[in-house]
């Protein structure tokens, strides 16, 4: 197989005009005559479901929540990135696109990044427009705030509920257009199979929730914008119900996937409390703007934090660098968390945990500034810790958060499945081995509102599809291996739920492949985890009936997946061997302790191709060209 | 801690319920009530009894997926908090629970304390929405807003459809969230073209749906984890008879 990006030719900052000029158009009289498929609501899935609706395609969105408005882009809370420049700091389109790609460890792709970068001034325009109520100074024009692995100030924000407010536009947009009738929106329905006919993708297998029916739906085009796969640690800051099912489904159809070991584990998220735990919680990374991150300079320190002298802290972000300070980026500040609890120097139950401070703030602003920045923040950092925020500081630690690998897509965000497209965090292109603050969002919108509606067209006009019948049998067929699946699933009747495996699965993954790896643990990992696979299936307890709601089912559904993929993102963990970004191998590192990249070896995605399950996935490279960028170590000092 | 539940169980939305009380064991104060749940769920699990339905998400109070009626507040005793969000250090030793889901005609049960709220989906269809296309829109900054007013619009956009303000109306009326919405959007320079016709158009799909009246008691404002204001509730309803004014 040869993987072609289809990067246009041409300078980077004329490659998407040109582009776009290039690409063949459909009609407008014709555009209703082609049925897409949008699997997933969020921010990339329903700012896409409604545009391609309004060009006039006619849109199917699917999503697995009762209601498109509750995907979990609803729970970003810092900003969103636009090279606006409103500050008049020197910001710039090439300077978003150099921060990215820096960020991203050099590991993403020129192109794709350059383009994100510039269309992010129009989603700013476009979210206003909305009434996305952004934050604005007393003159009455937009705020801006900084953000992790920037010196400039760039990010939009809407209080600490960004996400929700961007949602809820794209979810608008999305409400006007099934008024419209345009698009049919499909709530508590869950994608559970990719059904391609002659190698191209022509549908999906779903289940009603509710009814617990298995039903087809056919299309010219199927675009996948279903999210992340951190909950594979089960401990995450992703939602309960965020899973790969539907990128793993494809991926057993021929899709490949791409960088899966790259996973992003957040520096801020309140510690864990006990073995009850179910979920993590993120607090903004925003935080780092005015709060400043320190554990006592000895061990076993039991010390009330505000009884610690200045002399006996040691602010470890600022100490270790400088130049960029409580601001460095995701995967550096996390590693340095993990370092200095290593050393036994860590806070609160269990010494898993690091202070965020804001007493210097509060001195500097007062108090009523930092509650009108951080308000909310801190309000949920006592409902879930009992603790008031203003008088000692927080407890944070590190959580997986985000992950950047994902399907592989060409630069029209197409699989190597034609017609298949994928978006937003489902795919891998935009953010190499580590995303910074604030971009996510940015990324989400730029591929559903800005990208896919045009390149989609392309797909249309050159390759002219055609929408199968439903009765062709390779729909029955997917149906009914679905349909075999939850007969299982139900049958096995064991005696250990479905719960107790996500944990033991998550722990592990958390343990030997979370924010620090090496080989050894690697490859004990790649042992472990089919034998719980199998224990999985002869042991799991799945109740009730699947004709029914049965969220039991469902969850059994989603493990089984994390199970088989699993093993995918060790295996290439272990096959990536350097450091980059948030994929930290021991045996490759800095004598300060710093990530190590070998360029000679791994400048390329890893395009991984299903062989069966348990069997070693065949590799594919495609290999990452840096025209514009100079290669260099990563340096925030 | 050690708790009793008593919890509404109901099969489907064509089956009547009832409640039936469980035993919630060696309960920390450090977890949140949905985690308190997932402990009695292992446990039915164990012993091959259908563990309770209930919807959650994100578990950190913005999705607006979760929300039950505990001890008969909608989304239980501590104010400006989603049940998710709800730690079980508010509950003490020996207590007993009443658990139910969202009772509101225009939310049908459809299993133990899950609901339809379809209904809300379909207001929004109705006009909560700024009627722009994709594409030409002119610079974020051409349009000042006013903080203050950017600010107001932001306290009514800050709803997360949980359904609570219908749960905890005695008439089931759903005018906060549709206020909510309306608010956000009219109070903007971007929303006032279609001001008119989107609040009467929105209110006529809330009526339509089958939700009651208001009375302006305020349960809804008590119970709501946004801590939406009453006051949008006034504020739409000047904006209607505006608009039926205007388009009489």
């Amino acid at each position: 197989m040869k993987l072609d990006a289809k990067i246009p030719s041409g300078p980077l900052a004329q490659k998407w005009s040109k582009h776009r000029h290039d690409i063949k158009l459909v009609n407008p009289a014709n555009k209703r005559k082609f049925d897409v498929i949008v699997v997933g609501s969020g921010l990339a899935g329903g700012s896409a479901a409604a545009t391609l609706s309004e060009l006039g395609y006619k849109v199917k969105c699917f999503c697995f929540q009762d209601s498109p408005r509750r995907a979990h882009s609803i729970a970003a809370q810092g900003g969103i990135n636009a090279a606006k420049n409103y500050q008049n700091d020197g910001d710039s389109i090439y300077r978003l696109f150099y921060d990215t790609i820096k960020g991203g460890d050099f590991r993403s792709r020129e192109a794709n990044v350059y383009r994100l970068a510039e269309v992010s001034v129009n989603i700013i325009d476009q979210c206003v427009a909305q009434g996305v109520p952004f934050a604005r100074e007393y003159s009455g024009y937009l705020a801006n705030r900084s953000f992790g692995g920037a010196q400039v100030s760039r990010t939009f924000y809407a209080r600490g509920q960004t996400g929700q407010q961007l949602l809820l536009g794209a979810y608008q947009a999305l409400a006007k257009q099934i008024e419209a009738g345009g698009v049919k929106m499909y709530p508590r329905t869950e994608m559970l199979d990719l059904v391609t006919i002659d190698g191209h993708a022509k549908g999906i297998v779903v289940r009603d929730l509710v009814t617990g029916e298995t039903t087809s739906h056919a299309a010219d085009a199927v675009v996948l914008a279903t999210g992340g796969y951190g909950n594979v640690f089960f401990l995450s800051t992703n939602a309960k119900g965020c899973n790969v099912t539907a990128i793993w489904r494809a991926y057993k159809r021929g899709a490949l996937m791409a960088n899966p070991c790259f996973t992003q584990i957040h520096p801020t998220c309140i510690p864990v409390t006990g073995d009850h735990q179910s979920k993590l919680t993120l607090m903004s990374e925003s935080l780092r703007n005015d709060g400043r991150v320190w554990v006592p300079r000895t061990k076993a320190n039991n010390r009330n934090a505000n009884e610690i002298p200045e002399e006996d802290r040691d602010y470890f972000l600022e100490r270790k660098y400088p130049a960029y300070g409580n601001l460095a980026p995701r995967d550096i500040a996390s590693r340095a968390a993990k370092e200095v609890c290593d050393e036994g120097r860590g806070v609160g139950p269990g010494g898993r945990g690091v202070y965020l401070d804001f007493a210097d703030a509060i001195k500097r602003f007062g108090l009523n500034v930092i509650r009108e920045r951080y308000g909310n923040l801190f309000e949920m950092y006592e409902r879930i810790t009992g603790e008031d925020a203003y008088k000692a500081p927080m407890r944070i630690y590190p959580a997986s958060h985000y992950t950047m690998g994902g399907l592989w897509v060409d630069y029209n965000l197409m699989s190597n499945i034609p017609g298949l497209y994928v978006i937003g965090e489902a795919n891998f292109s935009d953010h190499g081995a580590n995303r910074l603050g604030a971009s996510a969002l940015m990324q989400g919108l730029a591929d559903g509102y800005f990208i896919l509606p045009y390149t989609i067209g392309n797909y249309f006009a050159t390759e002219k599809p055609r929408k199968p019948a439903l009765d062709h049998p390779e729909f029955k067929r997917v149906e009914d291996e679905v349909a075999e699946r939850t007969k299982k699933f139900l049958s096995i009747k064991g005696g250990r739920t479905v719960t107790e495996f996500h944990r033991e699965l998550g722990k592990l993954m958390w343990d030997k492949c979370g924010m620090a790896r090496n080989e050894t643990s690697l490859k004990e990992t790649l042992e472990r985890i089919p034998v719980m696979r199998d224990e999985f299936w002869r042991d799991v307890n799945v109740l009730g009936e699947g004709n029914e709601l049965n969220q039991s089912l469902e969850y059994a559904g989603r493990v089984a997946d994390f199970m088989e993929f699993a093993e995918l993102l060790v295996y290439d963990a272990l096959t990536r061997d350097e450091s980059c970004g948030a994929h930290f191998r021991e045996e490759h590192q800095t004598p300060d302790g710093e990530a190590m990249r070998d360029d000679e070896r791994f400048s390329y995605v890893a395009a991984w191709e299903y062989q069966g399950v348990g069997q070693p996935p065949v590799l594919h490279k495609e290999p990452l060209v840096y025209d514009e960028v100079h290669l260099a170590q990563r340096s925030y000092k | 801690m050690n708790l009793t539940l008593r919890v509404w169980r109901q099969k489907n939305s064509s089956s009547s319920g009832r409640f039936v009380e469980y035993e919630a064991n060696d309960i920390s104060p450090d977890m949140s009530f949905l985690e308190m749940l997932d402990v009695v769920n292992e446990g039915l699990i164990k012993r091959g009894e259908d563990p309770v339905a209930f919807d959650h998400d994100c578990r950190e109070g913005i999705c607006g997926t979760c929300g039950m009626v505990i001890n008969g507040i909608a989304h239980g005793p501590l104010g400006a908090t989603t049940t998710c969000q709800l730690h079980m250090r508010h509950f003490s030793d020996g207590q007993l629970i009443a658990i139910e889901p969202w009772r509101a005609r225009a939310f049908p049960v459809i299993k133990d304390l899950v609901v339809d709220r379809g209904a809300f989906d379909r207001v929004i269809q109705a006009g909560g929405y700024i009627s722009v296309r994709t594409g030409g829109t002119p610079d974020g900054n051409t349009i000042p807003i006013p903080k203050p007013e950017s600010d107001r619009a932001m306290d009514a956009a800050a709803c997360i459809g949980c359904g609570a303000c219908v749960a905890a109306c005695k008439n089931a009326s759903a005018m906060l969230f549709v206020a909510a919405k309306v608010s956000h959007l009219n109070i903007l320079p971007q929303g006032k073209p279609e001001k008119d016709r989107r609040v009467l158009n929105m209110v006529k799909a809330m009526d339509e749906e089958g939700f009651g009246n208001c009375t302006v008691m305020g349960s809804c404002e008590a119970v709501c984890p946004k801590e939406i204001s009453l006051d949008f509730i006034s504020r739409m309803n000047r904006d209607y008879l505006g608009a039926l004014w205007r388009n009489r």
